[in-house]
């Protein structure tokens, strides 16, 4: 019951915390931003809408945004929220969730193909390269966990006597790891200073570009993705960050949230005290993000264990 | 020198008096002047007594000079020899369907028929609406993309087409389609009542309201021999500053939003509008509209209006410093912009680059300097010390020369010299003259030039806005760049489109 209770909660809250964003950044412009449901709003107005869809495109098309939201929403069955014991887990379930979040990305990506307008193509050349890179990331990030914790399943990562988070005695890794997953975050979810989901400029999108000629609940769907999957990506570094071994479910709960939004804060910050980098640099970038963890991964070959 | 006439800015000379050379001479006497570092500032065709003949006003260090020929229905193009003159002979053949051979890239400018019904030279069909069946410049092999922008953009902002050839992020050659906004003003200026030309040349390109039409006024004043007061100089001076410094804040607003760095975007955008309030204090119209008239300015500036000009001007100095400081001192800004869409000085100079796009590569020219009109004889010039031919010299220059105008600005109202409002009335234009004017507009030389005939009527009525040399100079900036800094390049030039599309 908590965890259906719990899942429901996350999906419900996603949308609002990623207003958080919206709302830092504004503030930090000296302007007084969107209202703070924001979210809600634009995805009530764009499921009351009919979706366009163009004579040139088939069915890849249409599937595209179903299969990315399912996608992500499967890889939040298997998250332990606020220590609580997921919907789904079993034994190698890390790799599944991986690639079910490869999947969307896939479908995606052939679903911007299937317009054959060059923009939407240039955008999915660049997203496919670069979560590639953030991928090997996120392996490596894996292979540490199981070093350290011994177990191949999500939830266990974080639950448990030999649960990884900063209180263990692999902190010093785990710093390495919460900066390489912000990165991570920050690439997947096509923020500053990878992306940049604000712009109108077709020719430096990545993630937007990929999505202009969907509409109406075909857009709100990317939308609550994409919501979800920024929700994802922080709530991993929440886990990392806090223990939640508490008893008492809401304190958990209300921990878990609060540590949640000030990631979406810190984002937002980022966002306002940078430019995006030029294009060939971002390669780079992430790249860093793996070199932090393969580094953190090798030490636990002499000195962790 | 005997076949070039030597002229000031604004001088009306009898057309009588400009050098007639046969073409050859013609022909041979301007790539001269070009090759030897002069640049070109009108080359047109014009109908006199049903024969076309061509005319070319031409500036260098020392001066500005005229010199004028009759030319047959084809000639051997100078472009062939000179890129200098590869705009204005597609303006020529487009307007008056004259065709110079070997032009290595002839094409429509604008895409209109041209004026005096004849065939036209580039075989297009113009009872179709868009210019469709144009070859772009290919370039082939398997690994090329091509990626088409526009006309209608993702912004509000004017439409043009950008055909862009790619190897994966890399452009090799940008072409730019402009002619959406073609509303014939050069035509129309021909036609309407006198009272109405201010208006239109108002309307040539937006956000120089104030430069066009300061070269309109200043044209009829040369012509009708109208004598302008001290008192409207200063206030049109002020009105061409305040128009620089209102789109400079809002062009570097823009290149920080094009890069993603949201803090100055929304304050320049504020501070711009606060620049157009100021003109609107002078004139009651936010760019400035209604306020240069042939004679003065429309509007009178009192004491109260310098009052608030002079107490925003105190107010937004420093914040603009700050602003300013904000965007240039940050690394991740310093990053996107440095190296970034380089145009150097040699293609520059080819490409006859003028204003701030000039500048940032290193050509000193400043119409204020070279050719001072109202009262820019007076008032100390602007040195540009970042000469890269990036976007970070673009955008450098802009910030020098925003405290530059401040400092102008300050200056202008410290004189205290009252105005007396002018409207425009009728005056009788020199006939059988010719003049040209020469403004340095916040893009750069906005220059217009007109022709009277034998009863004082307007002839001829030539519009050139910057932007009609420094197109050319984006689409070279875009060589071996990424194709996702276009929109960086494009922001750091800011061209008109409705200047260029008249």
């Amino acid at each position: 019951m908590e965890s259906i209770v719990s899942f429901c909660f996350a999906i419900l809250a996603a949308p609002l915390l990623s207003a958080i964003i919206m709302k830092v950044k504004a503030y930090i412009a000296g302007r007084k931003g969107p209202p703070i449901l924001i979210k809600y709003y634009t995805l009530a107005k764009l499921f009351k809408k009919g979706s366009v869809y163009s004579t040139s495109s088939s069915f890849v098309f249409k599937l595209g945004p179903v299969v990315s939201f399912c996608s992500v929403v499967m890889v939040l069955l298997f998250f332990p929220f606020a220590g609580i014991k997921p919907l789904l887990s079993f034994h190698g379930d890390v790799i599944i969730l991986l690639y079910l979040m490869g999947l969307g990305r896939f479908f995606t990506i052939i679903a911007a193909l299937d317009t054959a307008s060059p923009f939407e193509g240039m955008g999915a050349a660049r997203e496919a390269y670069f979560s590639t890179l953030a991928e090997a990331t996120l392996f490596v990030i894996l292979l540490l966990f199981y070093r350290l914790n011994g177990s191949f399943s999500f939830a266990a990562f974080f639950t448990g006597t030999t649960a990884i988070n900063l209180w263990s005695p692999a902190a010093s890794l785990l710093l390495l790891v919460i900066v390489a997953l912000f990165v991570v975050l920050l690439t997947e979810n096509s923020r500053v200073p990878v992306d940049d989901p604000a712009t109108h400029l077709e020719l430096t999108m990545i993630h937007e570009v990929m999505i202009l000629d969907h509409s109406g609940p075909d857009l709100a769907l990317i939308e609550l993705g994409a919501y979800l999957k920024l929700f994802f990506y922080s709530a991993f570094i929440t886990c990392l960050l806090y223990p939640f071994q508490l008893d008492n479910v809401y304190l958990n709960g209300l921990i878990f949230y609060g540590i949640m939004g000030m990631i979406y804060v810190l984002v937002g910050i980022t966002e306002s005290i940078m430019a995006r980098y030029k294009m060939n640099l971002v390669p780079k970038f992430i790249l860093t993000s793996f070199a932090l963890v393969f580094f953190a991964t090798i030490l636990t070959m002499e000195f962790v264990k | 020198m005997d076949n070039l006439l030597k002229i000031d800015n604004g001088e009306t000379v009898k057309r009588s008096d400009i050098p007639q050379l046969s073409f050859d001479v013609f022909r041979r006497e301007l790539l001269d002047f070009a090759v030897n570092g002069g640049q070109i500032v009108h080359y047109f065709a014009y109908e006199d007594d049903g024969v076309l003949k061509v005319m070319a006003v031409l500036r260098n260090d020392d001066g500005l000079y005229v010199t004028g020929s009759d030319v047959a229905e084809t000639y051997h193009a100078l472009t062939a020899d000179c890129e200098k003159f590869h705009m204005f002979e597609r303006e020529i053949a487009e307007q008056y369907g004259v065709r110079p051979y070997d032009h290595p890239w002839l094409k429509h400018v604008r895409y209109h028929a041209n004026y005096r019904n004849r065939e036209d030279v580039f075989g297009n069909d113009y009872s179709q609406d868009i210019p469709g069946n144009y070859d772009y410049f290919p370039v082939e092999g398997e690994a090329i993309h091509e990626v088409a922008v526009g006309p209608v953009h993702a912004g509000i902002i004017e439409p043009g087409h950008f055909r862009f050839q790619c190897i994966g992020e890399e452009v090799l050659h940008l072409e730019i389609q402009l002619g959406y906004q073609h509303r014939g003003v050069e035509k129309m200026m021909l036609e309407v009542p006198r009272k109405r030309m201010p208006v239109i040349v108002e309307g040539i390109a937006g956000d120089t309201a104030i430069g066009h039409s300061l070269c309109y006024a200043q044209a009829i004043e040369s012509l009708g021999s109208v004598a302008v007061d001290e008192g409207a100089r200063i206030v049109r001076s002020i009105a061409l500053e305040l128009e620089r410094i209102a789109n400079h804040t809002g062009d570097l607003g823009a290149l920080s939003g094009d890069v993603a760095f949201n803090p100055p975007a929304a304050y320049f955008g504020r501070l711009r509008g606060e620049f157009l309030n100021l003109l609107m204090v002078l004139s009651g119209n936010r760019f400035g509209k209604g306020l240069v008239r042939p004679g003065g300015v429309a509007y009178s500036m009192g004491q109260e209006q310098r009052q608030l000009l002079i107490d925003k001007i105190k107010e937004t100095k420093p914040e603009v410093e700050h602003v300013c400081d904000l965007l240039f001192t940050a690394h991740t800004v310093q990053a996107r912009f440095d190296l970034t869409g380089t145009v150097d000085r040699e293609t520059a100079e080819k490409l006859g680059l003028v204003g701030y796009s000039g500048r940032a590569s290193g050509l000193a020219y400043d119409a204020r300097v070279s050719f001072p009109t109202e009262c820019y004889a007076g008032l100390p010039a602007n040195m540009n010390n970042k000469t890269d031919g990036d976007v970070a010299s673009r955008a450098t220059v802009r910030r020098e020369e925003i405290e530059h105008s401040f400092l102008l600005i300050e200056t202008l109202l410290a004189k205290n010299v009252e105005t007396e409002s002018v409207l425009a009335g009728e005056c009788k234009l020199a006939p059988s003259s010719f003049v040209v004017t020469i403004n340095e507009g916040w893009r750069g030389e906005i220059s217009h030039c007109l022709l009277t005939g034998a009863g004082g009527e307007i002839l001829r009525y030539k519009v050139k806005d910057p932007s009609f040399h420094n197109w050319t100079g984006l689409a070279m900036s875009l060589r071996n760049q990424g194709i996702s800094d276009f929109p960086l390049c494009n922001k750091s030039f800011n061209l008109s489109y409705c200047g260029f599309d008249l």
